[in-house]
């Protein structure tokens, strides 16, 4: 009974979100204030019967009722709780139950927080969630309903996927969602601004913490997803340019591009158009990784059970609401969007080449992601564009990026000097080399050039954000004062530009200084890691809640003194006839020393994936580092620009 | 079809009973060990279509590695190997997709879209320079003292 | 005039992705089609004696199906096969990949033999040769030896119907004349 009345919840959002689409929309359209209002309210309803359909789903899965078709695919009643939960989640209609969700939320949250902007600016952004909510719903119930009913119901589920049963994985995909499903706010407040045909400063500073809200829940979903697959596949790989991964580091990179962008907007009012555009695009590209996983047209690890009536589906979806906004941008964006201007050497002119040179960053990666489809949708055969494509062309594309974020953030707002830039550049770029001079000099030979040049431009950045502290505080009077006064929004950039620095270094020391062995071992045998012995000592077998596993025993030693020991497995899940390896890992803030069984060889002997990871935990640590950095620089305390100002005067509402 | 693809992309994606294949090859010569290593990363699974060759336990991938590993020992260079693939297999099976008229647009693509950004750029650097060096017509002028009472140049507040 | 340029890339992306969902991305097209077929010299499955070679084969057109004992999806199409063999007359003749003497003859035994030829490959490198990668797989070679056209995964009476049937018919009849 309460699976139905989940159902009925379901139905009856649906019913709220167009009731949230069409009557704020009509009360701008003739000017009623209290029809506008009702879009609030109309979001708290929605949030509120879709967390009670979500809820009663969940009901269904830790009550173990197989009767419900979705349940008895994604569970089974050796499953232990936790992932009971988590299975609401685990597989294509449950995901998008938890999408609706999230997207409801943020509709709550923006109505509860929207008394900064123009009454009818808050309808028409809450009218466009709605609009969304109300396509997402449609699919939902038309093609993906997750409450439909089997009779007579079996008597045990297939069991949740095993690669999914795993903490990681449980929180991944709700990380991932709060980021895609955010950029959705920045998109309505775009088409506020097109439908209403201007977009002041103001709008700009209320945009822009939700922004950065998205884009950090984006930043951790990623690299959790990344560290995820680093100790559960067992290859130690970290990142893949799979079509799916790169689905969502689509809208991260253009995520960015729409952050600084805005950020010029509300400082000096100039890139409005950009900034629209920007902000359609990376919900577009939100909505063409949905479009990805869901309809079967890429190959991926990551896609669902696909059905090509379902991608039809999101892709009406996707092109009527990122047509219709391209449409509306096409038709309002050259009267709406003019303002602001800048001298060429400037802070503005460095920020604009990022955010183009992001674009361009965007455009390769969804260039290699979508090649092999269009020639294939062409007729002209089948190719594939992989990691070794995507390595050295973004690599390469990246390189200027990296180059002018340093320079942008030693440049002044509206006017700076050629020359005043070159020096301050200059003395910091050549301590950059030196330092890395020093790094390449005690790497290994064969590959130190390239790590060195990663290294370089992580050091680059570094400098770039000392350099814009020093400024701020050398010749002060009291120097830790102005230090501790410094507004959040530059602390959060100077910490987010630190970790994508570190980052930077991470990649470059990874790739080239790790040492990858696969061999064969047998108990007894020994193999040498780097500078460490590492002695395969025995094997045993052991039962887990719903899978056999054997377990190896490896002891590593150095110079003879016995360090680690690590402890392997190679699972084999029996409900769904599948085989898991959990790989041994000694976590370290220089190098992961990582053992991974493969497959038993016979007679006693395995296939034995052992590595060094040099410095690959500095990937997630600068990820965290960004987002960390996001977040301080959400909560600046919103002042109104001198231009902002200026922008009220000449421009009376 | 699709349901045979499907039981073997489980398979894939977690290493299954049956035909899980994943006899590692040694070289005493490391140079030839590492070529070794970068084919095998170069080469697409066609059965784990989303793994390479060098993560790949399914048999056909150990039939595939254990060719390469014959090649490299027999003393045949990467591009040999390479087009051995591909006679078989076509296009598909190389990650890093031939430069050829057909994907000129994928090698080079990257690179012109930086110069149209690039010229775009300089483009709206030029129209943003010229409006702060134009001079302000009669008409705005007269709209602006009626804004502002006292002239006041406003600060460089970053 | 640029404020429509997104619009127009969003519709050429949009009908890129249009199409692609009537395509099936896991399908790879064979390079060897209109290209001689690979030699070999293998055993019969049925006779290790006996040595098969691409000469064995020359003069008539050739229907040449990969299977295999441990394969499941052979299963599916085997009675296909077995009625093609029988009630239509059509020539088959298997490839047997990677299997043992042993499991494959007990599998025609209980199942029917629709095989006029078996070629053994134990080691599969014929099959490497052809590109075979996702058992069973149909190949339709022409009397000179030149590979025509190559089907992946189970055939089912459309597929033969639509495909095969009407190519052997020309191959035949242009070896006939």
């Amino acid at each position: 009974m309460i699976v139905e009345y989940g159902h009925f919840a379901l139905a009856l959002a649906l019913a709220v979100a167009i009731l949230q689409t069409g009557v704020p929309l009509l009360g701008v359209a003739f000017q009623r204030s209290v029809w506008m209002d009702f879009g609030a309210t109309a979001a708290r309803w929605q949030c509120l019967l879709l967390l009670t359909a979500f809820l009663c789903l969940a009901y269904a899965f830790l009550s173990h009722d197989f009767g419900v078709i979705y349940v008895a695919q994604n569970s089974n009643s050796a499953l232990p709780w936790f992932y009971r939960l988590s299975a609401v989640w685990g597989a294509h209609e449950g995901s998008l139950l938890l999408w609706v969700l999230i997207l409801s939320g943020w509709g709550t949250a923006v109505s509860l927080r929207s008394q900064q902007l123009p009454q009818d600016i808050a309808a028409i952004v809450i009218a466009v969630l709605g609009l969304i909510g109300t396509a997402f719903l449609l699919f939902l119930i038309g093609t993906s309903n997750p409450f439909l009913r089997s009779w007579p119901a079996p008597a045990d589920g297939a069991d949740l996927n095993p690669l999914l049963q795993d903490v990681g994985l449980i929180v991944h995909p709700p990380l991932l969602y709060m980021g895609y499903v955010g950029f959705a706010v920045p998109f309505a407040f775009a088409i506020a601004a097109l439908v209403r045909g201007r977009m002041t400063p103001a709008w700009a500073a209320w945009a822009r913490p939700w922004t950065l809200a998205a884009w950090v829940f984006l930043t951790i979903g990623i690299a959790l997803g990344s560290f995820w697959a680093y100790y559960e596949l067992g290859w130690g790989g970290w990142w893949f340019w799979d079509p799916v991964e790169n689905a969502s580091f689509m809208p991260w990179l253009l995520g960015i591009a729409l952050i600084h962008s805005l950020v010029v907007s509300e400082k000096r009012g100039s890139f409005k158009n950009w900034t629209v555009l920007l902000a359609i695009g990376t919900f577009a590209l939100s909505l063409l990784g949905t479009f990805l996983v869901r309809s079967g047209v890429l190959t991926s690890v990551h896609a669902f059970a696909t059905d090509p009536t379902r991608g039809v589906f999101v892709l009406a979806i996707l092109g009527t609401i990122v047509g219709g906004a391209l449409l509306l941008y096409a038709w309002r964006g050259p009267s709406a969007l003019a303002g602001g201007s800048h001298h060429v050497v400037s802070r503005e002119s460095f920020l604009l080449a990022n955010t183009l040179l992001l674009t361009v960053a965007t455009a390769t990666v969804l260039l290699g992601t979508l090649y092999p489809l269009l020639i294939d949708a062409l007729g002209l055969g089948k190719i594939s564009v992989g990691a070794p494509w995507f390595n050295l062309v973004f690599t390469l594309v990246m390189t200027p990026l990296i180059l002018t974020l340093g320079l942008g953030q030693f440049a002044r707002w509206k006017e700076d000097s050629l020359q005043r830039l070159v020096k301050q550049v200059a003395l910091f770029a050549v301590g950059a080399v030196l330092i890395a001079l020093c790094i390449a000099a005690v790497l290994a030979p064969t590959t130190r050039w390239r790590a060195a040049a990663g290294v370089l431009l992580a050091l680059w950045i570094v400098a770039s954000v000392a350099s814009g502290v020093w400024a701020r505080v050398a010749k002060r009077q009291q120097p830790w004062a102005v230090l501790r006064a410094l507004p959040r929004s530059f602390i959060g950039q100077c910490i987010a530009h630190l970790g994508f620095a570190v980052t930077l270094a991470g990649v470059s020391l990874t790739s080239t200084q790790s040492i990858d062995l696969h061999t064969r071992l047998a108990p007894g045998d020994h193999v040498a890691l780097g500078p460490y012995t590492v002695r395969f000592d025995s094997l045993r077998e052991l039962d887990g809640a719903n899978f056999r596993a054997s377990e190896a025993r490896f002891l590593i030693e150095r110079d003879g003194v016995p360090l680690y020991e690590l402890r392997p497995q190679k699972r084999f899940y029996q409900v769904r006839s599948v085989s898991m390896t959990e790989a041994g890992i000694v976590p370290g803030f220089a190098r992961d020393l990582y053992i991974a069984l493969g497959e038993p060889l016979g007679d006693g002997a395995w296939s034995v994936r052992l590595h060094i990871k040099a410095f690959v935990r500095w990937l997630w640590l600068g990820a965290l580092m960004m987002a960390g950095g996001g977040l301080i620089a959400m909560r600046e305390r919103r002042r109104t620009s001198a231009v902002g100002a200026l922008d009220a005067l000449v421009n009376p509402r | 079809m699709r349901r045979f693809f499907c039981l073997s992309f489980v398979l894939c994606l977690a290493t299954g009973l049956v035909g899980a294949a994943d006899t590692p090859h040694t070289f005493t010569d490391p140079a030839l060990q590492a070529r070794y290593e970068t084919l095998l990363n170069e080469l697409r699974c066609l059965v784990c279509q989303n793994q390479s060759l060098a993560d790949s336990h399914a048999d056909l991938a150990q039939d595939l590695r254990d060719e390469v590993y014959r090649m490299v020992t027999a003393g045949q260079d990467n591009a040999a190997v390479l087009r051995f693939m591909v006679a078989r297999y076509g296009d598909f099976v190389l990650y890093r997709p031939a430069v050829k008229p057909l994907t000129w647009s994928l090698w080079f693509g990257p690179l012109g879209l930086f110069f149209l950004v690039a010229i775009l750029w300089w483009r709206i650097q030029r129209q943003s320079s010229k409006i702060l060096d134009t001079p302000l017509s009669s008409d705005e002028r007269q709209r602006l003292a009626a804004l502002l009472p006292t002239a006041d140049s406003h600060d460089n507040a970053s | 005039m640029k404020f429509m340029v997104p619009l127009a890339i969003f519709g050429v992306l949009v009908a890129v992705l249009a199409i692609g969902l009537k395509l099936d991305p896991r399908y790879v097209p064979s390079p060897l089609i209109d290209k001689a077929a690979p030699a070999f010299s293998l055993s019969a499955l049925e006779d290790a004696n006996t040595t098969l070679t691409k000469a064995s084969f020359s003069g008539r057109p050739l229907v040449l199906n990969v299977w295999a004992s441990w394969c499941s999806a052979c299963r599916v199409e085997h009675p296909l096969l077995v009625s093609l063999a029988q009630a239509q007359g059509i020539e088959i003749t298997g490839l047997n990949y990677k299997d043992t003497r042993e499991a494959a003859q007990a599998l025609l035994t209980e199942h029917g033999n629709p095989y006029h030829q078996n070629i053994f490959d134990p080691a599969g490198t014929l099959g490497l040769d052809l590109g075979v990668y996702g058992v069973p797989e149909t190949f339709v070679i022409d009397r000179d030896g030149i590979i025509r056209h190559k089907q992946v995964g189970p055939l089912t009476p459309e597929i033969w119907q639509r495909d095969i049937a009407p190519l052997l018919a020309k191959l035949k009849a242009k070896a006939g004349a």
